[in-house]
């Protein structure tokens, strides 16, 4: 005979054990993790993916009872072929619940249709062509589109720089040309001309960039805005402007940070000094939150490494993946998801940050810099700040973006 | 355009192609072997060059000298273990040994060393430009100008003046009759794949900073190596010498000219050479 | 009438035998016990299509060719410029439309390029492949340049079946049918005259040409019909993978295609099925671990192969049977 004691008992054992269950199931976010660990970009790789776990293990108690179980697949090269395959797999077979990384455009840009098809959120952590968020609506980005830098770079350049004639070098490919659009926009509406376009080779691999440089030296413009990959590629062009006496020529060489990445402007020596750039992120920036984000940086990777825009890039992500967790108590459901991004605002260690409702893409505030040499170690001196950025091609609507 | 810049620009390019394809060619001239790996010695040299001037202070010329030996060594090595072995092998089973050859190369140097290009820290003489009295151009660019030459008038001397010449000569012209006459070829191909291997580690390490040095730097540039060694004729170091120059200068015009797929001139241009000369511009009918 | 004893054995070679069935009744259990698998499935079909067009100018007519790749990226552009350019995206006429065109392009090159041999011949084959690679980079407002293609849309199959992109369903049974076909007319053109001429032209050239057979027409022809089912196996890439990027043409696709050959063992056939599976394999489970010790591995095989075991994979197997039953027949 059951009495009814008995029966209620088993009744509440039943609902705390499936609450628990589903409680369980709910506790662990799968995330998918694209970056390219192997081949020319795996130290970026490297620098996005200390960021992240950096996040973890400072800010892991944000989590609360949810966990984040990071998932790691190599895109390998840039060409988008492998991001999209293991993003295809990550969905079907490791079914996760977001995905993140992407270094390269052309990675972000093969995946999109997949995500919009499973509904997964995309939280971009670098690749930086401006259209890519109208691609798919579960698509943010927390890292930077050309644009922001770009336009920065193009309406500094002649309104402070007071440069007249601009020739602008870029690596062909979707980054390339959208930084080349950026800058012609920006520098045009402020009265500058852009009197030529050099196309430098693919991310591929760094080319001799001495061809290129000599063609815009014969040009003799006030300045060179050159754009190319983070990485071994900026290295190369801080050296063949050196070699080739351009700054004794009267050009100066400007761009966006990506030229003057922290991992690597230390290698560019003397070469490097003068070099203007813009950009949301420097390890030299002065504020409270990124002398703790470089302090925990040095203590845990070695005090001779040095966190730079894909580290931050990696820290926010994460922050904002975090977010999102906390916020939709760990059931993400594509669209819904999504929504708990639009107008997050976070406190990074490059400044405020917020993702703009609409766009779904980062607003941020864009730092002039110009390299100088002091105490033997090149250090980037701030000369201006231009305060909760854009992207101004969805903005002005130019283009492809919309 | 600065008509003077280009070429010297051109002349770099092609001389950084000559120092490595040379031993290419003269290997490939005398034993008819395929070798696709040589762009790996090339590389493997470079590494060498590179990593005991950052790691372990050695001056720049030094470290020339020990990245040549090196290479050498280990080209002696292989070449007595395994390549003397597939002498009489048909071409495929050269295309696969040399192949899988690069493919642990480059595994070994990714794993060992990383991923990352490389980059020659330049010794202070060596920087900068250097005043010519009609252009100022870039001082490394002409060290290798100048060390390219050097080489070609060196090989050329070598070639025609030593008897050692005259045997590697003798034996890409008729190996057969080579041999009868007395000529030890296997000792000479041993020495001259040596000598070979060593020039391509010098080149890999002073083109560094021209065509890069990254692990997939064998790979990369294997066609570029193969046109000017087919270009030039088989064992024809003249012939080398003007086919690099002429493919490292119509590169760089090309990049600055249309930078987008240009090189498919080069590709082209090989095409049509080769099929009106096939034995190349400078090589001898059915050698 | 009866036949006598020596023509029953020729015939008997091209008589299909029970376990010919085998690849394809694997192919279909595949599709049913491995649902989330079959992206990688149809990546594997592709190559072992694409292996077999190399087999039939490499296993049997005895040409060594570095730039195979020249026609697996040109009926891949096909399908996409088709697509992209001109919005002509049915499937089956697209892949038609690319053997087309890459049979052009190897019938063309075949013509002139086969008239050299050896290293010339390499060389010009892989200066063919990377003058494609080159100026699908140069053309790129109809190519795509170096980003290449990505997000071709196609028509449903047959009006039928729309391509799946994340569970690639439709796509693998596509892939296994174009395949299953290839695979017939390969085979019967191996078993054939035809191909009989081209393997006597791989083992006695100077007989052949002794024996007053049009060699050089029967190699252009052998390498016309190979660049038709490379290109057919690039279109399907292009297809179900909705991208093509300059990659298709490089000589890493080039070197892989010679590799997998190789380690299956040539001039066999079912060389092209046992490499691809077990390279595609090996390489997904043991690369994904270790991208770089991997490739390490793929150097030391190759080279121990190149050294002894000249085969593959079908060749050891062959001299394990005969030792077991002590039969000379391989």
């Amino acid at each position: 005979m059951m009495s009814k004691k008995w029966l209620l008992a088993r009744a509440l054992a039943v609902v705390a054990f499936s609450g628990f269950a589903l409680g369980a199931a709910a506790q662990t976010v799968k995330v998918g993790v694209v970056l390219p660990y192997s081949g020319v970009g795996a130290e970026l790789a490297q620098q996005i993916d200390r960021g992240m776990q950096l996040y973890l293990k400072l800010h892991g108690d944000a989590l609360g009872p949810y966990k984040v179980d990071l998932i790691k697949r190599d895109s390998k090269n840039p060409s988008g072929a492998e991001a999209k395959i293991a993003v295809q797999e990550l969905i079907t077979q490791d079914k996760v619940d977001i995905l993140t990384g992407f270094v390269y455009s052309p990675d972000a840009i093969a995946s999109a249709p997949l995500v919009t098809e499973a509904k997964k959120p995309m939280i971009i952590m670098n690749a930086g062509t401006a259209w890519i968020t109208d691609l798919s609506p579960m698509i943010s980005r927390v890292s930077f589109s050309m644009w922001h830098a770009g336009f920065a770079m193009g309406d500094y350049a002649a309104k402070v720089m007071k440069a007249k004639t601009a020739v602008v070098g870029y690596t062909d490919y979707p980054p390339g040309k959208d930084s080349l659009a950026a800058f012609k926009r920006g520098f045009e509406a402020a009265g500058g001309k852009v009197i030529d376009e050099i196309p430098m080779g693919s991310p591929a691999k760094v080319p001799d960039f001495t061809p290129f440089f000599q063609r815009a030296k014969d040009k003799k413009p006030d300045v060179l805005f050159v754009f190319v990959p983070a990485g071994d590629h900026a290295l190369a062009v801080a050296k063949t402007y050196g070699a080739l006496g351009m700054r004794q020529a009267g050009i100066k060489l400007i761009g966006p940070g990506d030229i003057t990445q922290d991992i690597k402007v230390q290698s560019m020596g003397s070469d490097g000094v003068g070099l203007i750039t813009a950009h949301h992120y420097n390890a030299d920036l002065d504020n409270p939150a990124n002398h703790r984000f470089v302090a925990a940086w040095k203590q845990e990777y070695g005090a001779d490494s040095t966190p730079d825009f894909m580290a931050v890039q990696g820290y926010d992500g994460m922050a904002a993946i975090v977010h999102m967790v906390v916020a939709e108590k760990g059931k993400i459901d594509g669209d819904k998801a999504m929504d708990a991004l639009k107008g997050w605002k976070f406190d990074s260690p490059q400044g405020p940050i917020m993702i703009d409702p609409v766009t779904r893409d980062i607003v941020m505030n864009e730092y002039l810099s110009e390299l100088e040499m002091k105490n033997g170690r090149l250090y980037q001196k701030n000369i201006g700040v231009i305060k909760a950025v854009k992207d101004m091609c969805k903005e002005l609507k130019d283009g492809r973006c919309k | 355009m600065d008509l003077i810049s280009i070429l010297l620009g051109g002349l770099t390019s092609g001389m950084v192609l000559f120092i490595v394809s040379v031993g290419l060619s003269v290997t490939m001239g005398l034993m008819g072997f395929v070798n696709l790996a040589h762009g790996g010695f090339a590389m493997l040299g470079g590494y060498v060059i590179v990593l005991s001037m950052d790691k372990w202070g050695v001056p720049f010329l030094p470290a020339i000298a020990i990245g040549f030996a090196a290479v050498a060594a280990m080209s002696i090595l292989l070449e007595r273990l395994f390549y003397a072995r597939l002498y009489r092998a048909t071409e495929l089973d050269q295309v696969l040994f040399t192949i899988g050859l690069v493919f642990v190369m480059i595994s070994s140097v990714t794993l060992v060393v990383g991923p990352e290009t490389q980059t020659l820290r330049l010794p202070d003489w060596l920087r900068g430009q250097t005043d010519l009295g009609f252009i100022k151009y870039r001082s490394y660019s002409l060290a290798i100008i100048a060390a390219g030459t050097a080489l070609v008038l060196a090989l050329w001397l070598g070639f025609e003046r030593t008897r050692f010449g005259a045997k590697i000569r003798a034996a890409v012209d008729n190996r057969r009759m080579a041999e009868s006459v007395g000529v030890d070829v296997g000792r000479l191909f041993t020495v001259t794949f040596a000598v070979g291997s060593g020039l391509a580690a010098i080149g890999g390490g002073l083109g560094a900073e021209i065509l890069g040095l990254d692990p997939q730097y064998p790979l990369r540039y294997l066609v570029y190596f193969l046109i000017v060694v087919a270009v030039g004729g088989l064992g024809r170091v003249t012939g080398v010498f003007f086919a690099a120059l002429l493919i490292g200068l119509l590169d760089f015009v090309l990049k600055i000219e249309f930078p987008k797929g240009g090189a498919l001139f080069i590709y082209a241009l090989t095409l049509g050479l080769l099929l009106w000369r096939p034995q190349g511009l400078f090589g001898r009918r059915g050698g | 009438m009866t036949r006598l004893p020596a023509a029953e054995l020729l015939a008997a070679r091209h008589r299909f035998r029970g376990w010919e069935a085998l690849p394809w009744v694997a192919g279909i259990a595949v599709f049913f016990l491995f649902p989330s698998y079959l992206a990688f499935g149809t990546q594997v079909l592709v190559m072992i299509l694409f292996v077999l067009s190399l087999d039939l100018v490499l296993g049997y007519a005895g040409i060594v060719t570095l730039g195979h790749a020249a026609f697996f990226g040109t009926g891949a552009y096909t399908v996409g410029m088709l697509a992209m350019n001109w919005g002509w995206n049915e499937p089956l006429s697209g892949l038609l439309a690319a053997a087309l065109v890459s049979g052009a392009v190897g019938l063309a090159s075949g013509f002139v390029l086969l008239r050299t041999r050896g290293l010339t011949l390499l060389m010009l084959t892989l200066c063919t492949m990377t003058l494609l690679e080159e100026a699908s980079n140069m053309g790129s407002a109809w190519t795509g340049g170096f980003d290449g293609m990505p997000g071709l849309a196609f028509k449903p199959l047959l009006g039928l079946f729309p391509f799946e992109q994340l569970s690639f369903r439709p796509q693998y049974l596509y892939a296994l049918a174009v395949l299953f076909v290839c695979f017939i007319v390969v085979r019967t053109l191996v078993h054939s005259p035809f191909g009989q001429t081209l393997t006597g032209i791989r083992e006695n050239l100077l007989r052949m040409h002794a024996v007053g057979a049009p060699v050089h027409r029967r190699l252009v022809t052998a390498y016309a019909i190979s660049a038709a089912l490379a290109g057919i196996a690039g279109g399907l890439f292009a297809q179900c993978n909705a991208y093509v990027n300059p990659a298709v043409l490089g000589l890493d696709r080039a070197a892989g295609v010679l590799i997998v050959l190789i380690v299956g063992g040539y001039g066999r056939l079912y060389g092209a099925f046992v490499g691809a599976i077990a390279y595609m394999l090996l390489e997904y489970f043991l690369a994904k671990a270790y991208p770089t010790a991997w490739q390490l591995g793929i150097g030391v095989t190759l080279m121990v192969i190149a050294l002894y075991a000249r085969n593959g994979i079908l060749g050891l197997a062959d001299s394990l049977w005969s030792k077991r039953h002590g039969n000379g027949k391989s």
